[in-house]
């Protein structure tokens, strides 16, 4: 298993090398995963199976024209190879129609990378085993996804990367007969058993919260806490064109305020894009490495995230950044909460655990909505009361992270994508909690 | 069309398994991503994607395997790995379906005007550059774009119970959009994308009106620029077809998916706040309100003749005058909940087992023209074309955002607002629906961007409906 998915990758690279004429350049894109997928409801295994899938995008370039391709490659080289040579004949046919493409910004250096990290993962029959052992008599719902991700990268210029990891990730909830719920989840490169069992019996504790009579709250301005997990959510908001070149330049992006300096966040509030010690590749889709920037620093914007074409396009200077342009491993600051102080600092108001689906409901003014979800409590004099209704929140990012914010928490939690839209993600963020001092409440 | 149908017969035919029940489906897409920004054509994208999805019923637990490997040996091996997890997850199975019956119907659907040829990429660059370069010169034009989509899926499904299921669709998604921004406040006007697809051919792209469109576009995101703000308050609400797709899709549609229902998705999309009680008795909207899923449109995104799972799919009311009687559940869930329900089990490729997902999800029309929609209203505004959308997981708070807010009183329309957005309350918002829009105002639209599902599933839904009235909705604007 450890190096076939490399070998296929480089097998394919060689046959391309040689199928290539001169003054075609070509750059490779690889991914693969292997992943085994197990829905839980009511504790018990909803739906299972095995999903095998690779695929490689290819690039040609030739006279200043580009277009790509991805296909699907199957598990037999030669049929593989074949498909590789129908994207290149398609893409030879293709690049004659195409105008010059002005924004055409290619990364000649010949750099390498590689990255292999094979951690055993856990047999199904353990996870289930603890399941049963641990959650057997909860309503437990949700995900384990585990299995090899790969990403590789190649070019006509020499540059080389390969990225592989065995990782896992459970996502799940414990729901109440009321139908309240605590959210949790084990995620990462290196299974525990002791580990997965603690995060059970923890979540369990949490669910005790939730029995209690749910708050219901009006419409208003109330302190909150909101924890890592719902600071995701709005950094989730901010990595949708928020430090995209491409997006501040054609004011599409919710910080344009922040990166025109008509606008600032608290000085508290330094993002960075931390792709070292990320589990994200140390390359970009785009066949650049990637590079730690610190893209908000005290409250005020400075670098953004620039793709080889919008440099061109817009001036600047490309840094490593995906072709869209969002973080693949932001991380937050910490502050000066510590853990231990949360509910006596916050006082009475809303302790947030989750907050869900947030969308903009003025994107210039960066001013979002959303709701509370799972474990979400009334706090009175640093005391826990209940479990609070959901509710919907509608403020800027300029109150929550700005005026408003009074501290951010001391320790900080390294929250692992949980998304497999197409594949499994890589991305992370790295958060600490925050505490404000008013978060509006509308409906 | 169906070119590996004769190897995969072969192929499934000489398959080996103890299992009681076995099938293949075999996924076969490509498309293709055309694009003008800025006057500059980005570089075209294309993809093929091809693979199958072998799934087993072993002492009445289910599992699957999914693999792009379509050797025989191949599909044989994916078949002895979805044998061998079922056997594996017996004793922790939610599930027993050795009741559930196999489909074993044959049947073949194409999308209409599918052999069609599509004008050459050249002409397709040559139209997108053209409605590109119509966008006027102002330097408040910070963005815009023009672009073309072309998806085509061929599926066929095998069972060992005999079924030969195949569809071959072709989707087109035609789309422009123009922002204008002086630098603090910025405003986005956009025709199709997101809000817009159909099977079919070129047609599509006329029926989308894409053509010449770029100029009236432009136009209206710069009004957008120069209208005051939303105000705030309770008004009548006007939701033209392009937003009333949305408004469908979040607070009627998810909410009916009954693997929701049945609590399947509470970990992530959520659960609804419609119990299964609630189907045959629940006035969920007022007597105006008639909803229904009709696969039989043939240009709308979801217009098949069986789901993925192999059931036959037809044109059902799950709202009729108001009352609710019928979930958006497919063959298994409908074995779970006992109720009826439709052919809805998707999946969005070979890689994605089937789970409840909308299809095409309607409004049937009313008997009002939109001039006398307007006219019916005293103090009300119009809006159209989502820009945003956010629900709770239960479906019920809502709140919704669109590009363009014109407002109503005394039976006309007057002037254009920004930011125009609402909120609301599922279970009460549809009984606040006092007029409904007849067939002149009646709209075949959809979006491919429907997520779900764990693992994640992004799926096409369609959604066709006349322009509503609804009585007292609170709407405000933005904050500039």
């Amino acid at each position: 298993m450890s190096t076939a998915y490399q070998q296929r990758f480089e097998s394919l690279l060689d046959s391309l090398n040689a199928a290539v004429q001169p003054g075609e350049q070509f750059t490779l894109g690889y991914s693969a995963e292997h992943s085994q997928f197990v829905r839980f409801n009511h504790a018990k295994v909803r739906q299972a199976g095995l999903v095998s899938q690779a695929s490689v995008q290819l690039r040609l370039v030739r006279e200043g024209r580009q277009a790509e391709q991805q296909i699907t490659l199957g598990d037999d080289a030669e049929l593989d190879r074949q498909r590789l040579h129908d994207a290149l004949a398609q893409l030879r046919q293709t690049l004659p129609l195409l105008a010059v493409d002005p924004y055409l910004n290619l990364d000649y250096s010949a750099w390498h990378s590689h990255s292999l990290l094979e951690q055993p993962l856990p047999e199904l029959d353990e996870v289930l085993a603890l399941v049963e052992r641990e959650a057997g008599d909860l309503d437990l719902v949700g995900i384990y996804a585990a299995g090899p991700i790969c990403r590789g990268f190649a070019s006509s210029f020499g540059a080389f990367g390969w990225h592989q990891a065995n990782s896992f990730n459970f996502d799940w909830s414990l729901f109440h007969a009321n139908g309240q719920a605590v959210k949790a989840n084990y995620a990462g490169q290196a299974w525990s058993g002791e580990t997965f069992a603690a995060r059970l019996r923890q979540a369990r504790e949490q669910l005790a919260h939730l029995g209690r009579p749910a708050v219901t709250l009006k419409p208003g301005s109330y302190r909150a806490y909101l924890a890592p997990a719902a600071m995701d959510e709005i950094a989730g908001m901010l990595c949708w064109g928020g430090f995209s070149a491409q997006a501040l330049a054609t004011g599409n992006s919710p910080l344009q305020r922040l990166y025109n300096g008509d606008a600032q966040l608290s000085p508290l509030v330094s993002f960075r894009e931390q792709v070292s010690g990320s589990l994200s590749p140390a390359f970009s889709d785009e066949g650049s490495p990637r590079r730690d920037l610190l893209l908000i620093g005290e409250g005020r914007a400075l670098e953004r995230l620039v793709s080889a074409r919008s440099a061109v396009e817009f001036g600047q200077q490309a840094n490593g950044a995906d072709s869209y342009e969002s973080p693949c491993a932001l991380s937050l600051a910490p502050g000066n909460l510590p853990c231990e102080q949360i509910l006596e600092r916050l006082g009475t108001g809303l302790y947030i655990s989750n907050l869900w689906y947030l969308n903009y409901s003025d994107l210039p003014a960066a001013r979002m909505t959303g709701l509370t979800r799972f474990a979400t409590f009334w706090v009175e004099n640093g005391q826990i009361q209940g479990p609070v209704s959901t509710m919907r929140f509608d403020d800027s990012l300029y109150n929550l992270l700005g005026n408003q914010l009074e501290d951010l928490s001391q320790e900080r939690e390294m929250i692992l994508s949980t998304s497999t839209y197409g594949q499994r993600s890589t991305g992370s963020s790295h958060l600490p909690g925050a505490l404000v001092k008013g978060l509006t409440l509308t409906l | 069309m169906f070119d590996s149908s004769t190897l995969l017969r072969q192929r499934f035919a000489a398959l080996r398994s103890t299992a009681e029940l076995f099938s293949l489906r075999h996924v076969k897409q490509s498309h293709q991503s055309l694009s003008v920004r800025r006057n500059v054509a980005e570089p075209p994208f294309f993809s093929q994607d091809e693979g199958a999805m072998l799934t087993v019923r072993v002492n009445g637990v289910e599992a699957y395997a999914a693999t792009a490997d379509l050797s025989q040996a191949g599909l044989q091996r994916a078949l002895e790995q979805a044998e061998a997890l079922a056997r594996r997850i017996k004793a922790s199975s939610l599930l027993d379906l050795s009741g559930q019956a196999a489909p074993s119907g044959r049947h073949d659907h194409v999308s209409p005007n599918f052999e069609q040829s599509l004008p050459k990429l050249a002409d397709c660059l040559d139209l997108l550059a053209a409605e590109s370069a119509s966008v006027p010169r102002d330097e408040r034009f910070v963005d815009w774009q023009a672009s073309l989509g072309f998806s085509v899926v061929e599926q066929t499904y095998l069972n060992s119970a005999g079924a030969e299921l195949r569809h071959a669709q072709r989707f087109i998604y035609p789309g422009l959009g123009v922002t204008a921004s002086d630098g603090q406040d910025s405003q986005s006007r956009s025709l199709g994308r997101e809000n817009f697809g159909q099977q079919g051919g070129f047609e599509v792209v006329e029926r989308c009106g894409l053509v010449g469109a770029a100029r009236r576009v432009a136009d209206e995101a710069l009004q957008l620029l120069l209208a005051p703000n939303t105000p705030a308050g309770q008004r009548d609400l006007l939701l033209m077809p392009d937003q009333m797709m949305l408004q469908i899709h979040e607070s009627i549609g998810h909410p009916l998916e009954l693997d929701r229902i049945l609590g399947d998705e509470r970990n992530y999309a959520g659960t609804s706040f419609v119990k299964a009680s609630d189907f045959g008795h629940l006035q969920y909207g007022s007597k105006l309100l008639n909803v229904t899923f009709d696969p039989t449109i043939h240009e709308e995104l979801a217009s098949y003749s069986f789901d993925d799972d192999g059931t036959p799919a037809s044109k059902q009311f799950l709202i009729r005058d108001g009352l609710l009687v019928r979930p958006l559940g497919g063959a298994l869930s409908q074995l779970r909940s006992g109720l009826d329900g439709v052919a809805n089990s998707r999946a969005c490729g070979w890689n994605r087992a089937p789970i409840d997902r909308m299809a095409n999800l309607n409004i049937e029309p009313g008997e009002q023209t939109l001039a006398q929609l307007i006219a019916g209203i005293e103090h009300g505004i119009l809006m159209r074309t989502n820009r945003s959308w956010s629900i709770d997981d239960a479906r019920n708070k809502f709140q919704f955002g669109c590009e363009w807010g014109q407002l109503i009183e005394n039976g006309e329309l007057k002037g254009v607002v920004k930011n125009p957005n609402y909120r609301g309350i599922s279970a009460d918002f549809w009984r606040n629906l006092s007029a409904v829009g007849d067939r002149s105002t009646f709209q075949v639209l959809g979006t491919p961007n429907c997520g779900k599902g764990e693992p994640n599933q992004v799926v096409r839904v369609g959604h066709a409906s006349p322009a509503c009235v609804f009585r007292q909705i609170d709407v405000f604007g933005g904050d500039a």
